[in-house]
């Protein structure tokens, strides 16, 4: 991990690894959505709608997965003062707040025609909402406080604080028992899916994994590019006055 | 840390301000439920433990900001720090101290009010025990929140979006000990969750908040 911490060489490996992950997401979401709107069957009650799955699923439990990235980013900055790790947490928020935005919405989406209502106050929609509130919380702290150091300071500490209401959700579809389908992939005994529906939904998730990876990778890139323009005007600033 | 408590809560005292204007708040949150949602007596019955959680906990909010903020801006805080208290018990005490002064007095007075808003008699001594727990978490949590945004001129919206999604757990056990059936069986599990969050909120919030503060006092 230690070799990675030097900026100039993340970049440069980030400058190799960014295409081929380009190509991965977009060949891993082709393959994904053939599978999930051509070869995969219609769900025999839910008939064609069963679809949602394949964009709904995926970006729910990356909107969770991208929440620990980013509290396990926070606590290596406290732990091992890692200097790319903040601005690793500061990429990853943004993404995972579109994913928490598009799970909330395609689950909406999916609701009406199931349940017959756009939005319920059931265990899981309640807790992935107050994830998205999480997310936006996170990236406003970084946004109301100017000098960075201190905003990195203070995130750190909201992310690993609002690391708690992770597992609250993870698990809420099986403490209490509402609305929302209890899980079906990852449980004791086999993913209780039939693998015709697996594997589109195991690539897509992939496929959304790929695509973070890229969009992260890259906004990284540019959060160092940012850090080093922020050097440049203040050494230009410093040189006008004479200093 | 005796002496800090009962400087705060001296300081507490002669400025008044913090309980008085939350009681004042909370107040007048009863005085517009009934006219927002009509003078039902039985609506408002079933609504009254709901509504006077959602006001002690908006009232605790209100007042989280200035938890640290006015020791932040003259000082004393920054003699804090460099006292021989571990900073993690200096924001502890602080925290108890604003429970002392605020959150736990309008825990105490805000059920009775309830019975304005046509609350069941029977549930008074249960909604004023589960606030009395809850309102330490709610400060603890504030506390937090408080820490966070010390150093803001306007940390007031940044840190209620911060403090709120946290309050969820407090307010899904605090008003499922008097709405989840009368008799002890159905309130006691959701009361002890209830002293399980404050205790945890004791644990995790002054390491939290001193960890913020020294980012602002460094």
């Amino acid at each position: 991990m230690q070799q990675f911490a030097n900026p100039t060489q993340f970049l440069k490996i980030a400058n190799v690894v960014i295409p081929w992950t380009w190509i991965m997401t977009a060949l891993l979401f082709a393959v994904g959505l053939y599978g999930a709107l051509v070869t995969s069957p219609a769900d025999y009650q839910q008939g064609e709608t069963v679809r949602i799955i394949y964009v709904h699923v995926p970006a729910a439990s990356l909107a969770l997965i991208i929440y620990i990235a980013m509290a396990i980013f926070s606590a290596i900055a406290i732990i091992f003062r890692h200097p790319l790790a903040d601005a690793a947490a500061k990429s990853a928020a943004p993404i995972g707040a579109v994913y928490c935005f598009l799970a909330l919405a395609t689950g909406s989406f999916w609701g009406k025609p199931m349940w017959g209502t756009w939005w319920v106050w059931d265990a899981r929609l309640t807790s992935m909402f107050v994830l998205m509130l999480l997310y936006l919380g996170y990236i406003a702290v970084w946004h109301s406080i100017d000098e960075p150091h201190r905003a990195a300071a203070i995130a750190r500490i909201v992310a690993i604080v609002g690391a708690i209401n992770v597992p609250i959700v993870k698990f809420s579809v099986d403490w209490w028992n509402t609305l929302h389908q209890p899980a079906s992939i990852i449980k004791l005994g086999g993913p209780s899916i039939d693998p015709s529906m697996l594997w589109p939904l195991l690539t897509m998730m992939t496929a959304y994994g790929f695509l973070f990876l890229t969009l992260h990778l890259t906004s990284v890139r540019s959060e160092i590019a940012a850090r080093k323009l922020r050097q440049a005007r203040l050494q230009d600033i410093g040189a006008a006055d004479g200093l | 840390m005796l002496a800090l408590i009962a400087r705060d809560i001296a300081l507490a005292r002669s400025q008044g301000g913090g309980l008085g204007a939350a009681l004042g708040f909370i107040l007048s949150v009863l005085v517009l439920v009934p006219l927002a949602l009509g003078p039902d007596q039985a609506l408002l019955q079933r609504l009254a433990p709901g509504i006077m959680w959602l006001s002690l906990l908006l009232s605790v909010l209100l007042t989280a900001d200035r938890m640290f903020q006015q020791d932040y801006e003259d000082g004393s805080l920054d003699v804090m720090m460099m006292g021989h208290l571990p900073f993690e018990v200096v924001t502890l005490t602080k925290a108890l101290a604003h429970w002392l002064t605020v959150s736990l007095p309008l825990a105490v007075i805000a059920p009775p009010l309830g019975l304005m808003l046509n609350l069941d008699i029977r549930q008074l001594p249960l909604l004023g025990l589960s606030m009395i727990a809850g309102s330490l978490a709610l400060t603890m949590v504030a506390s937090i929140g408080g820490a966070v945004t010390a150093g803001l001129r306007r940390g007031g919206l940044l840190s209620s979006l911060l403090i709120l999604p946290l309050y969820v757990p407090v307010l899904i056990f605090g008003v499922a000990v008097t709405t989840s059936g009368t008799g002890a069986d159905h309130s006691i599990p959701a009361l002890t969750v209830l002293l399980a969050i404050a205790v945890i909120s004791v644990v995790i919030a002054p390491w939290a908040s001193a960890a913020a503060l020294k980012a602002y006092l460094r």
